[in-house]
């Protein structure tokens, strides 16, 4: 069988590196107020795109039970809060589009 | 005596703050797994792709780019620009890692994912050494035996449970987000920009495939900056981060 090591070296390679760097050089500068508002919204604006990106990227026979998934992890968590709760509320939630429509 | 009570106390938080990681992990995980069995990958190598990878979304693009026949040179540099959003969350996590012992960071640094990443965002004032090291160490545990479980085990799942357990991942991005934005009518505002914008520049493939990624998190983050110029709220929250 064939080896994926170099494959796997190269992946970890360009996504440890942007891990590393900002976190090692930033620590020792100060940064500007402007900077920290940026800063400070990248949690919300990088999920907000990867959960859309999960949605329009999905394979056309997975693209309703993602959106539903996502929608019902989405609910249930702005309700209560919980975690837990949600991600296999979204997983059932899937599971049942899934097995109703396709 | 007191320091070590102290040690002790941040690292149980930090497995508090874990368990819902390591649950929402576990089925994405045993998706992939699963997937790279399908995809005839060898167990090893399945392996040490959730080890030392250690990026969901990108491994299971590997996945798919393996299967489609892609050379490695290319499925490493869109691994690269998919992943380059974590220059962003090292970026943001920075401000508060200042404290830490410089020595620790290289693996800090590793444990840092689109979920350990928001959830220490969002639990700012815990962020300690111990919490961390604890929180990130058992969040990337449970990401490889997660891909164990499902290599060894997935197929006695059905079919269509063994789809929806990739939704998962995604499932856990909503998760953390609607909670927080449900505090803040800004940071819904600005969530729902974001989509906007992703989903404009996904469509109309103004930049080259791979870049739409960073570059949405960059134009929206920055959209952000204008559009709240002299909110109270945001300059509150901007305090929080200095201190």
């Amino acid at each position: 069988m064939k080896s994926y090591l170099p494959l796997i070296i190269g992946m970890t390679l360009v996504t440890y590196i942007p891990r590393l760097v900002p976190l090692t050089f930033l620590t020792k500068k100060t940064i500007g107020p402007k900077t920290k508002q940026f800063l400070l919204y990248i949690p919300y604006t990088s999920l907000s795109i990867l959960i859309v990106r999960g949605i329009i990227t999905a394979p056309q026979d997975m693209k309703l039970a993602t959106a539903v998934g996502i929608g019902t992890a989405g609910l249930i968590s702005y309700i209560n809060g919980n975690m837990v709760l949600s991600v296999f509320a979204g997983i059932i939630g899937s599971y049942l589009i899934i097995n109703i429509f396709i | 005596m007191i320091k070590n009570k102290q040690i002790k106390h941040e690292m149980k938080e930090g497995l508090l703050v874990a368990l819902p990681v390591i649950i929402g992990y576990l089925p994405a995980a045993m998706a992939f797994g699963l997937l790279a069995k399908n995809t005839r990958i060898p167990f090893i190598d399945t392996i040490l792709f959730s080890m030392m990878v250690y990026a969901g979304a990108s491994q299971f693009m590997a996945l798919e780019l393996i299967k489609a026949g892609v050379v490695n040179g290319s499925i490493i540099l869109a691994t690269f620009l998919l992943n380059l959003r974590h220059i962003m969350m090292s970026a943001s996590l920075s401000v508060h890692f200042k404290k830490f012992d410089r020595r620790y960071l290289p693996i800090v640094a590793f444990g840092i994912t689109d979920e350990t990443f928001s959830v220490s965002s969002f639990n700012k004032e815990r962020l300690t050494l111990p919490f961390v090291l604890v929180f990130y160490l058992l969040s990337h545990i449970s990401w490889w035996l997660g891909t164990i479980a499902g290599y060894l085990a997935g197929e006695v799942l059905p079919a269509s449970l063994q789809s929806s357990l990739s939704v998962g991942l995604y499932a856990m991005f909503a998760a953390l987000l609607f909670p927080e934005i449900k505090k803040s009518n800004q940071m819904l505002l600005l969530s729902i920009i974001s989509a906007i914008i992703y989903t404009i520049m996904h469509y109309s493939k103004i930049f080259a495939p791979g870049w739409d990624i960073i570059l949405g998190i960059i134009i929206s983050s920055s959209i952000g900056i204008i559009i709240f110029k002299d909110e109270v709220e945001t300059v509150k929250d901007v305090k929080e981060v200095e201190n």
